[in-house]
């Protein structure tokens, strides 16, 4: 097979004509005039005077003036650069030997190991799957957390990310997803594909270090954007990262998991880059278009129908100043199936992993659940446990103004079990890998020391098949 | 008039085009691809085009043609159980003809042009006919008998008039000065279609879900509106009315949402049955799919191909429903072509015109006599995103100004999976009164009475909570405290619904009244034992109570119910001995 050179080069390799046009540069875009018509997003390089290139994409373009995006930023660059238009949007060499492998957030290796042999080059903004070819996601994922499991489940093909905070233990909680996830009973092709985006590098590392320790690395492909490497390039990072993914899952028939990290770093580009262009701001500075084009990365998440792989999203999402009324969680949640909430009160209370089961959500947890699937009352158990904690959470607030003892018995159960509910369905080990059994055998336990009345939103049948008072 | 000219500039879904005659909302192809697209702006002479598919990699200088005519959607027989994309391209032959990804300029017609239909006559030669008049029928689907209308604006006296199978392209109908007519009408999406008149809603709309029959009604021709945060049950509300109302025909769009939602619809409606005709949901329904990561003009485009779908269908004679998930969706599509168009931006960088696209969106709705004299009704159900949940923003407002009923979603209420999480104090219905008659002669003489009540119980309620919260539960007098546990009832048994409870999704008039009628006698009975001097915790403690509350989970639930009735008379007759011999012994120390 002939070496196909990397991601960007095609057009440099090509003679085309050189432009040395620019009128303005301003923030990470240049405005160019009299160019032969160029065409809408096409990708651009740029040569400096020292001879370095960076590269750039068409935002704009008329028959009087080019606006161009530049990845790598546009420090260095004056008027005197020349600019070529390679003629093709920004494509990703791909090929199953990428796993193994770590990529820069542009695609170029990182390892020191050789070029990827494309076995294709792929427009990295991807179309959209049509609907009607869509396979509803239902394949139960075990990812060995309680929490989630048991109250927020995952299927294979969802997109669910963790919104998080600054401290918190996002990462320990998606490696050990990474580690431990599997559908029951199925020993099918499986891939990781993580995407770092404007994180520092010790956080990479720790990432880096766990892929290796538990051998995940030879089944992942790695992309970084670190904190120090171009604002801009993040906007096409998340796009490599799921562009090898659906390559990987559609062509390959493999399950392929995505961790994007960190949404945030990706939106604050992406701002960046509306202020740049002076776009009106909508909400808090965000360009309007926020929601669009984040749909445009969670969307390529699911199952096609006659399709033997599948890609699952779980990103990593940090709250700024914990508010998940900000555009980013909020924008976010309106499009992803459901979210993982990490409480920083829970951390502070020193429970691993601190998830709040209340503002999380898994919309397609009815679909994964149930008989034949989990087991039939998993639902039932779900709401009855989320009713209750619910319930005794908000008495705590209570019982700090009246006391305990002016509660009801009813309210006094309530409270109990909300501590009890966290101490230990919510807490469990780092490397504690709870199957769904074991999950729905705690839950049970816990209801029981609830008065059978409450347990309004189980059916009898079950209580009489799957209460520990009852149980044979 | 076809004319040509040439794309001048290109800035994501807007382009501007250059040497070319068009009018406002002309269709042109855009580009070598021949992009579809409508021009939305003209100034001096270039046009602004807003194209419906992606634009990447096209140049100024490419050519564009004019089509002349508005943006139109094809409405015959064959609407039904299709699923169509914002400009009513079928999704299956998009993938038939670019496979599991949308890729970009293919064109598809909205109705099969080829298939063969049963045309039945119902007019003969000589009959006059006009502007909506039914010609003849089709058998659409085992559901749905499609009645082939003349055009609103033509008129005349019937030649000849065929019957047989036909195209959707083939004439049925001759009128006598020459005029053919063929079963498919092609109509500009952006114009409402004609009416007679507009009549007062005075039906309800029974959705089979207890919150909103009970106690926010929309009537069938009605606007509601639900706004919630991500997560409260939009979709899910939008998805049951889909599937429970007694409507005719279900218009549902998926505006710039999830793809996965519309799959599941897809997957699902063929397997559920109508409750009124027992046949498949799918038989009744046209989809229209353009989710969030599908081009932004076609999903502004999307509400307008539906409501015009949905107008077609109500000059038939026909009730439909239409549900947008979500109009904020839509309206963020106005925003980023307006800001694209570089328009001054009103509030919250939406257009200035805005609230007037709300307007006449939801003023398409209605019970209307037909031109023909028929009577149909278009009710609207709209989902609103507001960001950060905060129904303050432009969306929502603009929103509640228009419609009559207000579903809240809360997200507190489902964080605690108090489902559908209806706001039960926020939200309202202007419908109520009008209906009242309705339901004295279909449901109840007491329904009105009994459901007034449970709302001011509701409201007690919640000034009662704002107590407890100082003071504790157990500080409360008995009676306020029965009230308490009456109001808990009513939350818990009538109005939570679990959607994916195979019983429990679909609550028909007469089990909701029942369930409302039992909490009430329940209530009543309390009282009176309460007055005759029974404690307050052993009223809490009787089972009836809690059994009541699994009623409505139960397939036989006449038999369930009177279960549980007959254990509450017997609990509450043994409460008034015990009392009476209580007081009887106390009485002789
Ligand atoms: N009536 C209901 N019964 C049971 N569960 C519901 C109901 N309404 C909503 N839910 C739950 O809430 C989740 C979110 O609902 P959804 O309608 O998708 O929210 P939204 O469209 O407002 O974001 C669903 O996945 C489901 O689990
Ligand atoms: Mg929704």
């Amino acid at each position: 097979m002939i070496l196909i050179p990397q991601v960007f080069q095609r057009g440099l390799n090509e003679v085309t004509k050189e432009y040395k046009t620019i009128t303005e540069i301003a923030g990470p875009l240049i405005f160019l005039e009299k160019t032969e018509p160029v065409s809408y997003n096409e990708l651009v390089n740029i040569t400096l005077p020292d001879g370095t290139t960076k590269r750039g994409q068409v935002l704009d373009t008329s028959h009087d003036k080019v606006v161009v995006q530049v990845f790598e930023g546009t420090g260095g660059l004056n008027r005197q650069c020349g600019v070529r238009f390679t003629g093709e949007t920004i494509k990703l060499p791909v090929s199953k030997d990428m796993l193994g492998r770590i990529l820069s957030g542009s695609g170029e290796p990182l390892d020191g190991g050789p070029r990827i042999i494309p076995e294709d080059r792929l427009d990295i903004n991807g179309a959209a799957i049509n609907p009607f070819s869509r396979m509803p996601p239902k394949d139960f994922i075990q990812t060995g957390i309680s929490t989630i499991d048991g109250t927020n489940t995952l299927v294979r093909g969802q997109k669910l990310p963790i919104f998080s905070g600054s401290g918190l233990p996002h990462n320990e909680i998606a490696l050990q997803i990474a580690r431990q996830a599997k559908v029951p009973g199925s020993e099918e092709d499986f891939a990781v594909v993580f995407a770092a985006m404007g994180i520092t590098n010790e956080e990479a590392q720790y990432f880096m270090q766990d892929f290796e320790r538990t051998g995940a690395l030879e089944r992942a492909v790695v992309f970084l954007n670190l904190a120090n490497d171009p604002a801009v390039e993040r906007l096409i990072t998340p796009r490599m990262a799921l562009t090898a993914a659906e390559y990987l899952a559609y062509e390959h028939d493999m399950h392929v998991l995505v961790i994007l990290t960190d949404i945030t770093n990706y939106c604050e580009a992406l701002r960046q880059m509306g202020a740049a262009r002076e776009e009106v701001p909508g909400r808090r500075g965000y360009p309007g278009y926020m929601y669009t084009d984040l749909a445009s990365l969670y969307e390529r998440a699911g199952v096609i129908k006659g399709r033997k792989g599948s890609v699952t999203q779980f990103s990593i999402l940090s709250m700024p100043g914990d508010d998940i009324t900000h555009p980013i969680p909020d924008l976010s949640g309106y499009i992803t199936e459901g979210q993982i909430v990490i409480s920083r009160e829970l951390h502070r209370k020193g429970i691993y992993p601190p998830i709040n089961v209340l503002p999380s959500l898994s919309r397609l947890m009815n679909s994964g659940i149930g008989e034949g699937r989990t087991r039939e009352d998993h639902k039932a158990v779900s709401d009855q446990m989320y009713a209750a904690y619910a319930e005794g959470k908000d008495l705590r607030g209570l019982v700090a103004i009246v006391g305990k003892d002016a509660l009801s018995d009813r309210d006094k159960k309530l409270l109990e079990f909300a501590d009890m509910f966290e101490d230990r369905f919510v807490r469990q080990g780092v490397d504690e890998d709870r199957d769904i059994e074991t999950t729905l055998a705690i839950a049970w336990d816990l209801l029981a020391e609830l008065p059978e009345s409450l347990l309004v939103r189980v059916d009898n049948k079950f209580i009489e098949k799957y209460h520990p008072a009852h149980k044979k | 008039m076809v004319t040509k000219g040439e794309i001048y500039r290109i800035s994501g879904p807007v382009v501007t085009v250059q040497g070319i005659n068009t009018s406002m909302y002309d269709v042109v192809k855009v580009g070598n691809e021949g992009l579809m697209g409508e021009v939305i702006g003209i100034e001096k002479d270039k046009s602004i085009v807003q194209v419906y598919e992606e634009t990447a990699g096209i140049k100024p200088g490419e050519p564009v043609e004019n089509t002349g005519l508005p943006l139109s959607v094809e409405l015959g027989p064959g609407l039904i159980e299709s699923i169509y994309d914002g400009i009513q391209r079928p999704l299956p032959i998009l993938k038939d003809k670019m496979g599991d990804f949308i890729e970009r300029g293919v064109t598809a017609d909205g109705l099969d042009h080829e298939k063969l239909w049963e045309f039945k006559p119902v007019v003969k030669a000589g009959d006059k006919v006009s502007g909506g008049v039914v010609i003849g029928t089709v058998q659409e689907t085992p559901n749905v008998e499609h009645r082939v209308m003349v055009p609103p604006n033509v008129s005349g006296t019937v030649d000849e008039i065929k019957s047989g199978e036909f195209t959707v392209l083939d004439t049925v109908c001759t009128l006598t000065d020459g005029k053919e007519i063929q079963m498919m009408q092609k109509w500009p999406v952006r114009m409402p279609r004609p009416v007679n008149k507009k009549l007062t809603p005075n039906v309800p709309l029974i959705t089979g879900q207890r919150i909103l029959d009970g106690l926010f009604p929309v009537a069938k021709g009605g606007t509601a509106a639900i706004p919630g945060p991500f997560g409260s049950g939009k979709t899910v509300t939008q998805q049951q009315l889909a599937k429970w109302s007694d409507t005719e025909i279900v218009v549902y769009i998926g505006c710039g949402e999830r793809g996965n939602e519309m799959a599941d619809v897809l997957t699902e409606f063929p397997e559920l049955e109508d409750p009124k005709t027992g046949r498949p949901l799918m038989e009744r329904t046209v989809l229209i799919a353009n989710t969030s990561n599908m081009p932004v003009a076609a999903r502004e485009a999307s509400v307008y191909t539906g409501i015009t779908i949905a107008e077609y269908y109500r000059d038939m004679g026909y009730d439909v429903s239409l549900m947008a998930d979500s109009t904020s969706r839509w309206a963020e599509a106005m925003r980023e072509i307006s800001s694209r168009l570089e328009e001054m931006p009103g509030e919250e960088g939406y257009p200035a015109y805005l609230s007037a696209r709300l307007s006449e969106f939801y003023e398409r709705a209605g019970r209307v006599e037909s031109l023909a004299g028929l009577g149909g009704s278009i009710t609207i159900i709209g989902a609103v995103s507001p960001p950060g949940g905060d129904f303050s923003e432009p969306v929502t407002q603009n929103t509640l100004r228009i419609v009559k009923v207000f579903w809240a979603l809360d997200a507190k209420l489902a964080q605690r999976r108090h489902f559908p999480s209806i706001n039960w104090l926020n939200s309202y219905s202007l419908y109520t009164k009008g209906l009242t008659d309705w339901y004295n002669e279909n449901v109840s003489p007491d329904w009105v009475k009994l459901r007034d009540n449970a709302m001011d119980l509701l409201q007690q309620e919640s000034e009662l909570q704002d107590i407890v919260q100082l003071v504790g539960s157990d500080a409360l007098p008995p009676d306020q405290q029965l009230t308490l546990e009456i109001t808990r009832l009513i939350r818990e048994i009538f109005l939570q619904q679990n959607a994916f409870h195979p019983v429990d999704t679909f609550c028909p008039m007469d089990r909701q009244f029942k369930l409302m009628d039992t909490i009430q006698k329940f209530g009543d009975k309390a009282h009176a034992a309460l007055d005759s001097g029974v404690m307050i915790n052993d009223i809490i403690k009787l089972e009836s109570k809690d059994e009541l509350s699994k009623v409505r989970f139960d397939d036989d639930f006449d038999g369930a119910l009177k279960v549980v009735l007959d254990k509450m008379d017997k609990e509450f007759d043994s409460l008034k001995s015990d009392t009476y011999s209580s007081g009887v012994s106390e009485g002789a120390e």
